[in-house]
């Protein structure tokens, strides 16, 4: 038996073709493809792009098929390919402003400038299986507006600030170093670009129930929903040798502003506050968790009391990455049994000197 | 040359010149843990991937590496990291401790002595050796700072005061060099002797935690204890069933359901030698 | 074949690397490094060999005077690396004992925290055999080393022990002399200063 230890390199090879074969699952049924996920799956992808910080619709379905679904795997995959990708530089700033919208929902103004645009949305279906579609379906195209109607929409917490009832978004130095999470340590306190970054690939589960939390009370923070929007943006990037911002192509984003709890006082009139989330893709979950959890962390910045995990920035941070947290505990079916043999010796030895019965005499009893 | 698709031993240059100036440091300041931008690699967390990382910022196409983990060269993952570096920098591997230039190990430190010549790369999983009595980053970094361990002596005291031992049987805490506190990885206790003065140098990395720490040769480690309850390396009642070492770390391999148990070496490779060498003797 | 930069520089510059680990490790060790290296004169082979290995854009590089501002064009073409603004600034340094001098407390000794963000010194000097010989212990010695720097400044060993004070705070000094070097991390004791 000490020998079923030994041709590990065997066992490995034949783990991995039973995973293969796994994966692909009885060969009567048509393989999936990547397109397929692509288009089928998308709020799939949605997810692994945001959380492996990897714009690429097409490695996060693969990453989906060769992890059978697994999300956190494909995460990983996603994560593992980015890492060995050249960096070319800095895109410019996201102006959400000038999004394509394919969704807008505001929780503050019945009506607005640019109007509620529902758009694709799991809001207000009911959650009945749908029998139907377990055979192929040609549901009939959606209405269309005309294209030129698109009205401007402005967002609505710059609406909020036209009346100076919201604090400014701090206003960072043009030319000032960004923060890149994936690689620099994280330093603590984080910088709020390093502290978004980190909540923008943190797990969708976790930073939903801490934002969750925090509505329970364990670090209120009176959120509405500003605005939360969804839609098609361009980036840019200034190519230092041309001098100006060329543009690299069209992504997809949801953004979330939340409006929270108002401050003031010691001669400041007061306003409210804002917790600010941006992910990838169409995850109006993420994004407002992601939301929540930013206006939690800022409780140092707005001296408020810590009373709950969500405002408690080394901890959300330092586990808030799913890939890392996978690892470590999985981590565990790793072999650790010249640990185990050091504290059996020890426990052994505790048990005898504290006249414990040896094992034998246990096992007559 | 061109036709490989990623760069030997994988890591990129730029990310090697930032862990071969962490490493640097590291030797620098014994014990203490230099920040490093720790890259996405491709195996979990947890498993490995900073002393994969220091690894591959160090060797190059004349070493020869030696992969352990709980002292064997043939479990899974030290199997799957040979085959990585085997692959991706295409070296030669051994089995043989002395034949190694390089022994990445997770857990164990081999039996035979090492020299001079060679580099002990260690997988760490928490390099911080108070963290788990305090878990924020942003104190110990401080009580590190200050060299203010009391902490740590509290702990081991509070050990004695319930169960009249100190209770850490592996990662056991070391001052090297008189400064840095430092955990030594998942070690059992039965290893520290082995850190203090070794002609190898000895080199430590965290991957998720983003650290890298140092012990250079002849370097002073001393595992913490107590004048009254002196530090005491693990001793075994058992000897090893295959080849007799019972100057050995033993691992117990249980042999049937009514109690049955074996003891054999934890390091294959010092077992497989006094095997072969009992063999001669007998044959003599 | 000598040339300006490595030819290979994956391989070079870890075969560069493990010697000057090699000399952080073992100080007062010498060791072979940047043989086949010819980059432009004053610049010792070994001081090349070493900022190419171990210098980049993420490390602001401080260039004492004496070097001619050619040194400095061939090390920001070949490296990448900023120039710094200050020694203190910098993650490494360039220095010729026969032309600059040596003031170890104006450059980067880290903090208390991070010990770690202080200036790696590349000292270049005539020659590792001539000189006043400081011996040497700590990490990586075993017993007693020896080491012998020409044109060391009187004060050095003064220097040092004042800096040591300060330890973990310190600077890490990687000698140069043609193809040749040796360390002096900040964990090595002198035990006497020149004599």
């Amino acid at each position: 038996m000490y020998v079923a230890v030994k041709g590990g390199e065997r066992a490995i090879a034949n783990a991995h073709a039973l995973l293969a074969n796994k994966r692909r699952g009885d060969r009567s049924v048509v393989e999936i493809e990547t397109r397929q996920i692509e288009e089928q799956l998308s709020l799939a992808v949605d997810r692994v792009m945001s959380e492996a910080s990897l714009y690429d619709r097409e490695i996060a379905a693969l990453a989906i098929k060769q992890a059978r679904g697994d999300l956190i795997e494909a995460i990983f995959l996603a994560r593992a390919y980015r890492t060995t990708l050249p960096r070319f530089g800095f895109a410019e700033p996201l102006d959400t402003k000038a999004m394509a919208l394919a969704r807008r929902v505001s929780a503050t103004f019945k009506d607005l400038p640019g109007g509620q645009v529902l758009g694709p949305t799991f809001d207000y279906t009911h959650r009945l299986i749908d029998f139907a579609l377990g055979e192929a379906c040609d549901p009939p195209p959606p209405a269309t507006a005309p294209a030129d109607a698109a009205p401007a929409a402005p967002r609505v917490v710059d609406i909020i600030a036209g009346d100076d009832l919201i604090e400014r978004n701090p206003q960072g130095e043009y030319d000032a170093p960004i923060a890149d999470v994936t690689r620099d340590p994280t330093e603590f306190p984080a910088s709020r670009d390093a502290r978004l970054q980190t909540l923008a690939r943190g797990d969708e589960g976790f930073l939903l129930g801490l934002g969750y939390s925090t509505q329970r009370g364990y670090g209120r923070n009176h959120p509405f929903v500003g605005e939360i929007r969804f839609g098609e943006i361009e980036v840019e990037m200034v190519v230092p040798e041309l001098g100006l911002a060329v543009p690299l192509g069209v992504i997809a984003v949801t953004e979330c502003q939340m409006v929270n709890q108002f401050k003031g006082g010691d001669g400041e009139p007061a306003r409210f506050t804002r917790g600010y989330g941006l992910v990838f893709g169409q995850s109006e979950r993420k994004a407002m968790s992601m939301a929540l959890v930013d206006r939690a962390l800022r409780a140092d910045e707005l001296a408020e009391e810590k009373i709950g995990p969500a405002q408690d920035e080394e901890f959300v941070l330092s586990h808030c990455d799913n890939v890392q947290a996978t690892g470590f505990v999985e981590h565990l079916k790793l072999p650790h049994y010249v640990d185990f043999q050091a504290e059996l010796a020890l426990l052994r030895e505790l048990r005898r000197e504290a006249g414990a019965p040896p094992p034998d005499a246990e096992a007559a009893e | 040359m061109s036709a490989r698709p990623y760069n030997f031993a994988y890591l990129d240059e730029q990310t090697k010149r930032m862990i071969r100036r962490a490493i640097l440091k590291a030797i620098a300041v014994p014990g203490y843990q230099v920040p490093f931008a720790s890259r996405e690699m491709p195996m979990p967390y947890g498993w490995g991937t900073g002393g994969v990382q220091v690894t591959a910022a160090i060797i190059g196409p004349d070493d020869v590496l030696k992969v352990i983990d709980q002292g064997a060269d043939d479990t899974t993952n030290a199997v799957s990291i040979r085959a990585f570096f085997a692959k991706t920098a295409d070296v030669a591997t051994t089995t043989d401790t002395t034949e190694a230039t390089i022994i990445q190990t997770r857990h164990r430190v081999p039996e035979t002595p090492l020299t001079g010549d060679q580099i002990l790369v260690y997988q760490v999983p928490i390099p911080e050796p108070l963290r788990f009595l305090e878990p924020r980053e942003s104190e110990t970094r401080t009580m590190h700072a200050l060299a203010e361990y009391g902490v740590m002596h509290v702990k081991l005291y509070e050990d004695i005061a319930r169960h009249g031992h100190i209770a850490t049987t592996y990662a056991y805490p070391a001052r090297v060099a008189g400064r840095y506190i430092m955990d030594p990885s998942p070690i059992p206790k039965f290893d520290n002797p082995k850190l203090d003065d070794c002609p190898a140098l000895q080199l430590f990395g965290a991957g998720r935690e983003k650290r890298i720490y140092a012990i250079p040769p002849f370097t002073r480690v001393v595992s913490l204890d107590f004048e009254d309850y002196p530090f005491e390396r693990t001793k075994f009642d058992a000897v090893c069933e295959f080849c007799g070492a019972t100057d050995s770390f033993l691992d117990e391999v249980v042999t049937d359901d009514k109690g049955g148990r074996m003891f054999v070496c934890s390091d294959t490779d010092y077992c497989e030698k006094r095997r072969a060498a009992n063999k001669k003797d007998a044959a003599e | 074949m000598s040339a300006l930069a490595f030819a290979d520089p994956t391989f070079e510059s870890q075969a560069a690397f493990r010697r000057i680990m090699r000399a952080l490790s073992a100080p007062g060790t010498i060791l072979a490094c940047g043989e086949a290296l010819a980059p432009p004169p004053p610049l010792a082979r070994a001081a090349a060999a070493t900022l190419l290995t171990l210098a980049d854009f993420e490390t602001p590089l401080w260039i004492a005077p004496s070097f001619p501002a050619a040194i400095g064009d061939y090390l920001a073409f070949h490296t990448g690396a900023p120039r710094a603004a200050a020694p203190d600034k910098a993650v490494f340094a360039l220095v010729d004992l026969s032309a600059d001098g040596l003031d170890l407390a104006r450059f980067a000794l880290g903090t208390a925290e991070y010990p770690d963000r202080s200036t790696t010194i590349v000292v270049q000097t005539a020659s590792l055999d001539a000189g006043p010989r400081l011996r040497l212990t700590g990490p990586g010695v075993r017993g007693e080393a020896r080491l012998a720097v020409a044109s060391l400044p009187a004060d050095f060993a003064a220097q040092w022990a004042e800096i040591r004070a300060g330890f973990p705070l310190g600077v890490d000094l990687v000698f140069a002399a043609d193809a040749r070097l040796a360390a002096l991390p900040r964990s090595t004791a002198i035990i006497e200063g020149a004599r």
